[in-house]
């Protein structure tokens, strides 16, 4: 036990590269027309939207918790942003109409993170629990709010969000970087990224040493519900369209999937945002290449399994003592 | 002879919880188990019950070779096991409960309810239990969900029912019952092996005792024969007479006029486990706080570090009234608390020294939120340094490092804040011999330049050379106050067994 222990140790720590190394070189000599621009802004534009809610999900999780509300909120703050610089406010000052279509839906968001944050640290509900009710009301409220329609809309500067190109690469492949840097700098250059890690290692260590352990909390799930409405701006940005049923659907599985593959463990303590945006990197590979070469959606899904699976057979061995 | 457990071995991680230890019951007994905390009580119930597996040794169980893997095989073979936090299920009924895994069956597969109400009644009515078997039994008393279990343990054909300090959450009069129901027992054959700290109980129920210590058992009396003394110095391995050796500790170095207060409690209460707690603590002074396991010394810590909230009393900082709320406020206030629990309450295993070692000064060492990175491993290598911490580098994870240096980070964690008042939870507890001399130079080297150090201490001679006073607690209260220089460790033994005796 001891030396397969060590040496999955090991494997735990590379895994992720080596998977994406492997997935890479297969589908360069398999898949047609995979080595190409074109392909590539496909799969980024894609994959940012899982990757940029992974990296919120992954600083929950660092915390011992976990957000299952992020596809809803996803699709509120998708909701409200059409609204906004479709009303006549909007139509009349269209720069304000764009500047609060932005602003409105993320401050609703962070609301619903400061919400999740609190139930879980001031009532003590288990974050599975507290997280559930947005997880249903949140798209509830959404579906209201557009009357359950889809709603259309026109708005180039809006959807530069979800279609914009620099460098010839896709903006929100570049807003994700930009965020793993940011999130990766706060978590190992300030009080909050050290708390937060502390809080996951050892909550009651922290709050003896006096650490702010409730006000952490509540601070990473604020910022994972902002990164889910930024998704979901994203989102509707890439349709020209807003459509509550649909904008973040199952997106916490495909984020926690994402975070746990990137190796953020389930009880806390880990906060890789770069993984994050690896596994989700990963997940988004094997299904790309699985259509590519015309094998059914459903398959996908069985492979994506099949990753969370060996991710998780893998943290066991970097639990070590406790597998 | 109903049980003979005789040169059991069981080591964690190469190191001895118990060696070489021998344990006989004899039918029909009530048989206590005494010793400290971590002298291997709990280690070896659980090598008899099948929890552990032992490594070396001989178990006989009426007569014959037993060698349990688990806790359900050891009942079926007429070990039952009657744990401080009761594995029973709350939720469901009385009867589901008791009747757990052995529910009468109707065609084989459907429960007969009227049957199993009917048996759980009858079970419950040999200990003069009358309760409604069809509520949830979390509705009842911990009193009675403990007969309960007992019931159950009785129902299943236990020839030894084990209690582990039954009687910890009850008041008196359920202890009276359940005293009862112990007296029934051993009327009735059936041995009870009862693991309790509080040593009057023993007179009222125990036949024999067997003391442990340091994972070995160092005595077996018949308990009428014994004092309560003997017994305590059978448990701390002292005896009574010959003690008072000079100079065991690095704590004791006369003593210098203390200073101005730093800190008066008066009458602080936080509940149950602490009444009534005074305590002043002077500059420049080593306050000990004595009493056996239970008797309020770690929860009078946490209530001056703001972690349990004061019902009760008032604290005076510098000679200002001050409410503690989180422990946040109090290190503020200058406090800091090395706590007991290395491994639950102590380090954070995963982060490096640096991270765990700066812990409490974030506050200080960040500007705007931000960390001054130079600013923390400067420090950091000072301590290093200072201290003697022995590891590969600041960035090594300090769960690989030795248990006496993971100590010294914690200390250093505190000693950095630079506090006024450091409270020390067993400071020298499971550190090796090299390192418990230096960490008691280093609360020596403090005292001097005037910190206030209260003082909790299972090791004897480091309270009674290094406490300038020692506050003696008694379930929750302190009862008397010891003044150095003259205090012995015969003075302070004698002053917990007669706290014990006092409230008897």
């Amino acid at each position: 036990m001891k030396r397969s222990t060590f040496s999955l140790k090991r494997a735990s720590k590379h895994g992720g590269l080596i998977a994406l190394v492997i997935l890479l070189l297969f589908n360069i000599l398999v898949t047609p027309n995979f080595f190409q621009l074109q392909t590539l802004s496909v799969n980024i534009s894609q994959v940012a939207t899982i990757a940029i809610v992974a990296m919120g999900m992954t600083l929950v999780i660092a915390t011992g918790g976990i957000d299952l509300s992020v596809g809803a909120v996803m699709a509120l703050s998708g909701a409200l942003a059409p609204l906004i610089f479709g009303s006549q406010f909007g139509i009349d000052y269209p720069v304000l109409g764009l500047i609060a279509a932005l602003c409105i839906p993320m401050i609703v968001a962070m609301l619903c993170g400061w919400f999740n944050g609190a139930i879980v640290a001031y009532i003590g509900v288990q974050p599975i629990i507290a997280t559930l009710i947005l997880f249903i009301s949140g798209r509830g409220i959404a579906q209201v709010l557009t009357n359950g329609n889809l709603q259309t809309f026109q708005n180039p500067a809006f959807s530069y969000l979800g279609t914009g190109k620099i460098l010839g690469l896709p903006f929100q492949g570049w807003l994700a970087l930009a965020i793993a840097a940011i999130l990766a700098l706060v978590i190992s250059r300030t009080t909050f990224g050290r708390y937060l890690l502390a809080v996951g290692g050892n909550e009651r260590a922290a709050s003896l040493s006096g650490g702010p352990v409730r006000k952490v909390k509540i601070g990473a799930y604020i910022i994972c519900s902002a990164l889910a409405g930024l998704a979901g701006l994203i989102v509707v940005a890439i349709n020209s369209a807003s459509d509550a049923a649909r904008n973040g659907e199952l997106m916490e599985l495909d984020a926690i999937a994402a975070a746990v593959v990137g190796g953020a463990l389930l009880q806390g303590g880990r906060a890789p945002v770069f993984g994050a945006i690896l596994g989700a990197v990963i997940i988004q590979l094997v299904k790309y290449t699985l259509l590519a070469n015309g094998i059914e959606d459903e398959y996908a899904l069985i492979a994506k399994a099949l990753i969370i699976l060996a991710a998780v057979y893998l943290q066991m061995g970097r639990r070590g003592k406790h597998a | 002879m109903l049980l003979s457990m005789s040169g059991i071995v069981k080591n964690f991680g190469g190191v001895p919880a118990v060696s070489n230890t021998t344990l006989e019951l004899q039918a029909g007994e009530v048989h206590a188990l005494i010793g400290q905390n971590g002298a291997g009580k709990s280690t070896l119930i659980k090598v008899l019950t099948g929890i552990y597996e032992r490594d070396s040794g001989e178990v006989l169980f009426e007569d014959s070779p037993c060698n349990f893997q688990s806790p359900g095989e050891a009942q079926v073979g007429g070990i039952a096991t009657i744990y401080q936090e009761l594995n029973l299920v709350p939720l469901r009924s009385v009867t589901e409960n008791v009747m757990m895994g052995y529910e009468p069956k109707r065609f084989g597969c459907f429960i007969d309810w009227n049957e199993a109400h009917k048996r759980t009644r009858d079970i419950l009515a040999r200990f003069d239990i009358d309760i409604d078997v069809t509520e949830q039994l979390g509705k009842f008393s911990t009193a009675i969900q403990q007969l309960v279990a007992i019931a159950r343990a009785v129902s299943l054909e236990a020839r030894l029912v084990i209690m582990d300090e039954p009687t910890s959450s009850l008041d008196a009069s359920e202890i009276e019952t359940l005293f009862g129901v112990v007296r029934d027992l051993r009327s009735s054959g059936v041995t009870v092996l009862y693991v309790s700290h509080f040593l009057e109980e023993l007179y009222e129920i125990c036949d024999r005792v067997t003391v442990m210590r340091d994972g070995q058992s160092v005595a077996v009396h018949e308990i009428q024969n014994k004092s309560k003394l003997e017994l305590i110095g059978d448990m701390l391995g002292r005896d009574a007479d010959e003690i008072e050796k000079e100079g065991m500790t690095q704590l004791g170095h006369g003593f210098v006029d203390t200073g101005e207060l730093l800190l008066e409690a008066v009458n602080i209460s936080t509940g149950q486990r602490l009444k009534n707690f005074n305590l002043s603590l002077h500059r420049g002074e080593i306050v000990g706080l004595g009493g056996l396991l239970g008797a309020g010394r770690t929860e009078a810590a946490r209530a001056l570090f703001g972690i349990d909230p004061l019902i009760t009393g008032k604290l005076r900082v510098s000679n200002q009234d001050w409410t503690p709320l989180s422990p946040r406020e109090a290190i503020e206030k200058g406090f800091a608390f090395l706590t007991e629990d290395r491994k639950v309450e102590g380090i954070i295993p995963d982060m490096s020294v640096r991270e765990n070692l700066t812990l409490a000064l974030l506050p200080v060492l960040s500007r705007g939120g931000q960390i001054d990175r130079a600013r923390e491993k400067e420090i950091v290598q000072k301590y290093i340094s200072d201290l003697g911490i022995k590891t590969a580098g600041m960035e090594q994870p300090i769960r690989e490092l030795s248990g006496g240096n993971q100590q010294k980070v914690l200390l250093a964690r505190w000693l950095i804040t630079n506090p006024a008042i450091l409270i020390l939870d067993e400071p020298t507890r499971g550190v090796d011999v090299g390192a418990k001399r230096e960490i008691q130079l280093i609360i020596r080297d403090l005292v001097e330049k005037g910190v206030g150090v209260i003082l909790i201490s299972s090791e004897f001679e480091e309270i009674v050379e290094g406490a300038n006073r020692i506050i003696v607690l008694h379930e929750g209260e302190s009862v008397t106050e010891l003044t150095n220089p003259g205090i012995t460790e015969t003075a302070l033994i004698n002053a917990l067994a007669h706290g014990h005796v006092g409230a008897a």
